[in-house]
């Protein structure tokens, strides 16, 4: 077992320990010698550590991969204030007697403990209750300069105060990390250059760091001072010195102090100093520490394959080739790597590295790979290529849910995107218009094992969010199931051999089958279910499911669906997540097929709508808008009646909004009605895509076109644009449409209906920026929750939170719709 | 059959909710003795194969549950309540607020139940008249600024003022209480508000607006309130919130009645109160935009937020700011401020939850990772 990091300490650095981890001192703000070399004493001096490949480090005499660099130290000729502990120091100063430098309450009030400390001291004690000295008082003048009395007060003398304070105190005021006079620096720790590494530009330039860059005036400025005082220079120019050096140190801590200017790179550009670094998406912590690179990853377009099963990923040869599967060798396997190894690195099914047993990595070429076969033996590790029946973890951001990662096996494939079921596209959010996913391969045995057992596609259907499938069939899918068991459609012999045998099922059949029997082929034997479809009108169009055969009803959205399949969680819960798969695959091209073989599409005529059925939306339109002159008519002579909590042009309005949304229901009716069942009415009444409102608006009314939802009243004074009189209310004034996409806008309802997009997409980049942050603030409050072994809800300090998880111990995640289906169970038992 | 025998053995194994159901089936199907058996049997080894496992990261599911649908709401829904006109915020808004635990939510709303003897049209109605807050701007209809006597003057409305039952007498009294800012009178149907000190016409103007601002009648703060008949009953809808006053009310049923003000929820009725309330706020907004969100894992959020017996928020001011881990805290916001404030006060990371030990490459203690007894596999031959 790998040594385990128990605790991180967190303290604050003594000069003692400073000078004690420091190799050199810096004392030069040089860098590199005429001869382009580093300075001895400089600040980049090779006693830092190397980031020259082909160097050796003068402190431990490693190269780039071993030697992780050694900090210097600068001694500093005057002390400064470290600025990011000016508030602990302003604190400490308010609260300690400028004296005895005990804490300026009396023995009494200091035993209370339920006070916090500062605040009782914050008020202004005169006197201290301890030694009698009278208290001046201290001021903070923002960044780092502290005035007593006006007067102002030099680090030094600070330094000699808090050095006064007594251990006790400091326990008292919760200061446990260190002494408070290390706060005023007089050491500074010179980071190794492994951390500030320059680059060489093209040029044969070279280009430091950031932080090099003010390093370099820390050491500069600090040697200039310590000059001054070495040649007895006048005092204000050795506290003007002494300010820039606080300054160049402030900065170097902390470049984006408020009332501190900024140390500017010569372009101009603000210096990424110490603070800058760790903050932020991009800083160290969110950036590099807690989101990190990784190796063994690939990243492509995406594109679909109804030929692969939902938990394979089809990954293009290329790709194969780079990405390799770490495997032990031992007896049994070695014949076999051998082979593999002798393949070489170029050819699929072969292996790029070896690793030896003591941990040295070989490549493997052309040229020795023969020799390399004869080399290995148990103790080595060959990686090889990826093969089909690999586990993979296959991921598209963004990742919102666990389901946004999963595993899937590996089937190579030429070409060179990835290549994913369609049933797995709701989980992942994906679509094909140019959207790209990412792929991991685990490189060890416990990983790949975990991702096999909990992360594989199967085991996802049921969503933990609400206890129902998320994985389901889509469009075509639907479509074509919802035709094939419509009524009793008759299937020929020959076209359902053929059905059936291009979903893998080989049988001979009797003759003739309708199509409820032939997907009752797919169902298991025992299967009992009753619901109703989405297509529900009356009561012959509930789904009856007996002895796995399909006695009535029609199979759409409402069976198969993602997010609502009925059927699919009753098979997922009772003959497991396997059989689940198998069935969503088969199912999924039996819809296919069917639909290939029937013929499906859609073209304009589909939304075409009967003159007689146009008359009467005509007619509605007219009569609607009739009732809204009349409305206004009564608005305007005072006869309306307010409605409660409402002015009286508000209640205009609702009434005119209900008016137009009652006759945009009734024209829906009508197109409904209308409509034969054609491609474009199948899709919209299985679920499969669209709606009937969709259908409606193409071949109907578009209607009401709202901006924050209320009719549209922004534009001119008076009016939304200039074809209308200045005050006028009517419904098309105020963006209603009555015309149909097909039929054709009007200029003024073309805008209208652009205001109204063009306020929805607004909408959505405001919604996923903020409900990101909302997701990232509450993953943040709750990660640490889990179950115990005793069955409680407890958070990272073991606090209980909930004693039964969810009240009932049931997990949503193998749910029933989050219930126990109790009468399924009992219906189980008493039908068999 | 005797169910009960059946079902007092499996009280403390299955929860009630569930053995009501199964009670409930159990009587409807009339099962013999042997299926009976047969049906608990198969319940308790579903049951069982339902439950929580131990080390499952609950908190992440919940929070990925309520969030991944949030992207699919709509940002800026007011919603009428109801159709009778109270509209709240509703939506991914809504949602943020709720578990922002903000103080003053941007629509603050009350639901009232009525006991029994005022639940029809006309008690609720009268109870409606008595919550929602009159002040002297809606009860007048028109307002007159006379600059030469230097005097406002507004128009009553009388017939208002007879439904609320307040008369002139009683009118002048509640005007002066409001402020001494200004004298009133009544002339007719015109009141006449006077400033005590001469001044500018800005001052006039003033006068004229703390006057309309007056509070008349109802309870401060409700600026609506809406009486309608629901399943339950005849309800009040109000804008605008005042628990503590609504529930001390006669004829208010103070059982149920609720705020959507989660703080105020607290304050008046405590934490078990505010934690449900929570729970119900945000359920009824998901459910609202047609989302599909466990109850349990918005349970998780609640009790997460009053866990220490008072609301605290999701976010940098609340949990996330109080957490034991050093590295947590930095990792969250703020990074360089915990990490100065941790250093000077000793603090120690003792690495036991899940950032923390990601950020040093380490196992995180969750799920797989959470076991702490390993096998050490000694190799054959070997002893």
């Amino acid at each position: 077992m790998p040594a385990k990091i128990d605790a991180i300490e967190f303290r604050v650095l003594s000069p003692e320990q400073i000078k004690k981890m420091a190799v050199v001192e810096i004392t030069k703000p040089e860098l590199y010698d005429r001869d382009g070399y580093p300075i001895e004493g400089g600040v980049m001096d090779p006693h830092l550590g190397v980031i020259d490949p082909g160097m050796r480090c003068r402190t431990c005499g490693g190269t780039v991969g071993t030697c992780q660099g050694h900090f210097g130290y600068m001694e500093l000729a005057r002390p400064v204030i470290h600025v990011r502990y000016v508030k602990v120091i302003y604190k400490l100063l308010r609260a300690t007697c400028q004296e005895c430098g005990k804490a300026l309450g009396s023995e009494e009030e200091l035993k209370r403990k339920d006070e916090p400390l500062y605040d009782l001291y914050i008020a202004k004690r005169k006197k201290c209750p301890h030694c009698g000295a009278t208290q001046q008082k201290i001021m903070l003048e923002k960044p780092h300069n502290f005035l007593i009395d006006g007067r102002p007060l030099t680090p030094l003398e600070i330094r000699m105060w808090l050095e006064k304070i007594p251990d006790e105190t400091l326990k008292k005021l919760d200061i446990k990390g260190g002494r408070p006079e290390h706060l005023i620096l007089t050491l500074i720790p010179i980071p190794p250059v492994t951390m500030r590494p320059s680059i060489t530009l093209e040029s044969g330039e070279r280009s430091e760091d950031d932080l090099t860059h003010k390093i370099v005036d820390m050491v500069r400025i600090n040697q200039r001072l310590r000059d001054n005082i070495d040649i007895g220079a006048p005092d204000f120019i050795i506290e003007d010195l002494w300010e820039l050096l606080q300054y160049h140190v402030s900065t170097y801590f902390d470049n984006s102090l408020s009332g501190v200017p900024q140390a500017r790179h010569r372009s101009g550009r603000a210096l990424r100093t110490l603070t800058q670094r760790l903050k932020g998406k991009q800083g160290r912590f969110r950036g590099n520490l807690s989101g990190k690179r990784v190796n063994f990853s690939s990243r492509t377009v995406i594109s679909p394959d109804p030929y692969l099963g939902i938990n394979e990923v089809g990954v293009p040869i290329e790709v194969a080739k780079e990405l390799t599967v770490p495997v032990r060798v031992n007896e049994r396997n070695l014949t076999y790597l051998k082979s593999v190894v002798k393949k070489g690195s170029d050819v699929l099914g072969g292996a790029n590295y070896i690793i030896r047993p003591d941990g040295r990595k070989k490549k493997i070429t052309e040229e020795n790979k023969d020799e390399i076969a004869e080399e290995i033996g148990p103790g080595y590790i060959v990686e090889r290529h990826l093969q089909d029946g690999d586990i993979v973890l296959f991921n598209r951001q963004p990742s919102l849910h666990r389901m946004s990662i999963m595993a899937h096996r590996v089937r190579v494939m030429p070409y060179r995107t990835f290549r994913l079921n369609l049933s797995v596209c709701k989980p992942y959010n994906a679509d094909f218009d140019g959207d790209e996913m990412n792929l991991h391969v685990p490189q060890t045995e416990e990983a790949q094992t975990e991702a096999e057992m909990l992360m594989l596609v199967q085991n996802h259907i049921r969503s933990p969010r609400f206890g129902g499938p998320i994985i389901g069939c889509i469009q075509d899918h639907i479509s074509g199931l919802y035709l094939l068991t419509k009524g009793e459609r008759i299937i020929p012999k020959e076209k359902a051999i053929q059905l059936l045998g291009s979903i893998g099922i080989d049988v001979d059949l009797d003759g003739d089958i309708t199509g409820k029997e032939l997907f009752s082929m797919l169902l298991p034997k025992d299967l009992n279910l009753k619901f109703k479809p989405s297509s529900y009108r009356k009561e012959e169009d509930m789904v009856v499911i007996k002895k796995g055969k399909l006695i009535s009803g029609v199979i759409d959205e409402k069976a198969i669906g993602g997010e609502s399949g009925l059927l699919i969680e009753a098979i997922e819960k009772d003959y497991g997540s396997d059989e689940a798969r198998v069935f969503l695959e088969r199912v999924a091209m039996l819809g296919i097929k069917f639909l290939t073989m029937y013929g499906f599409t859609i073209g304009l005529d589909d939304e075409d709508i009967s003159k007689e059925a146009r008359r009467r939306i005509d007619k509605i339109i007219e009569k609607a808008e009739k009732r809204c002159f009349e409305l206004i008519e009564e608005y305007e002579n005072g006869e309306m009646e307010q409605l409660p909590g409402q002015t009286l042009s508000e209640t205009l309005e609702t009434h005119i909004q209900m008016v137009l949304q009652q006759a945009l229901n009734e024209a829906a009716k009508i197109v409904e009605e209308d409509l034969p069942e054609n491609c474009a009415v199948v899709m919209a009444k299985s679920g499969a895509r669209g709606s009937m409102i969709n259908l409606t608006q193409l071949g109907g009314v578009i209607g009401q076109q709202t901006l924050q939802g209320k009719r549209i009243h922004r534009g001119y004074t008076g009016r939304t644009l200039s074809h209308f009189k200045k005050g006028e209310l009517s419904p098309k004034a105020h963006g209603f449409v009555s015309s149909s996409f097909k039929g054709g806008m009007t200029p003024y309802e073309f805008f209208f209906n652009a205001m109204n997009g063009r306020e929805g997409l607004m909408d959505k980049s405001l919604r996923t920026r903020y409900s990101g942050y909302m997701e990232r603030r509450l993953v943040n409050a709750l990660q640490d929750l889990k179950i115990e072994y005793d069955g409680t809800v407890r958070d990272n300090r073991k606090v209980i939170i909930q004693f039964t998880p969810g009240e009932d111990q049931v997990d949503p995640a193998k749910s029933n719709w989050g219930k126990i289906n109790v009468k399924r169970i009992v219906e189980s038992v008493i039908g068999g | 059959m005797d169910y009960e025998k059946y079902l007092k053995s499996l009280e403390g194994k299955i929860p009630k909710s569930i053995l009501d159901e199964l009670r409930e089936n159990l009587e409807k199907y009339k099962p013999n003795k042997q299926e009976t058996e047969k049906i608990i049997e198969k319940l308790l080894k579903v049951y069982k194969k339902s439950s929580y496992e131990p080390g499952e990261a609950v908190g992440i599911i919940a929070a990925q549950s309520i969030s991944e649908p949030a992207t699919q709401m709509t940002m800026r829904t007011y919603h009428f309540a109801g159709g009778a006109g109270i509209q709240v915020t509703l939506g991914l808004p809504k949602l943020i607020e709720v578990v922002d635990a903000r103080r003053a939510p941007s629509t603050p709303a009350m639901k009232i139940y009525l006991e029994e003897e005022y639940n029809n049209r006309e008690g609720a109605k009268k109870i409606a008249n008595r919550i929602r807050e009159t002040k002297l701007s809606d009860v007048v209809v028109e307002e007159t600024t006379d600059l030469v006597n230097f005097v406002v003057e507004l128009k009553l409305n009388r017939k208002k003022l007879e439904d609320l039952e307040i008369d002139d007498e009683e009118l002048l009294k509640m005007l002066r209480k409001a402020s001494r800012k200004y004298d009133v009178e009544i002339e007719g149907d015109i009141l006449k508000v006077k400033p005590k000190k001469t001044g500018t016409i800005r001052d006039l103007q003033k006068v004229k607006l703390r006057a309309l601002e007056a509070h008349l009648k109802g309870i401060r703060n409700v600026s609506q309130a809406v009486a309608r008949e629901t399943d339950e009953g005849w309800i009040i809808e109000t804008l605008g919130s005042n628990l503590s006053k609504v529930l001390k009310m006669e004829g208010v049923d103070s059982t149920r009645t609720i705020s959507n003000d989660i703080r105020e929820v607290e304050e008046t009725l405590g934490i078990e109160a505010a934690r449900n309330a929570i729970v119900d706020e945000c359920m009824y907004t998901l459910k609202d935009q047609g989302l599909d969100v466990d109850i349990r894992h918005i349970m998780l959020v609640a009790d997460t937020m009053t866990a220490d017996g008072e609301i605290k928020a999701i976010g940098r001011y609340g949990i996330a700011g109080e957490k034991g881990s050093v590295l947590a805290r930095a990792n969250f916001e703020v990074t360089v401020n915990h990490l100065t404030d941790a250093a000077i006060k000793g603090e120690v990371d003792p690495l036991e939850s899940i950032v923390e030990n990601v950020i040093i490459n380490q196992v995180v203690p969750v799920g797989t990772g959470m076991c702490d007894l390993q096998f050490k596999p000694v190799k054959i031959g070997k002893k």
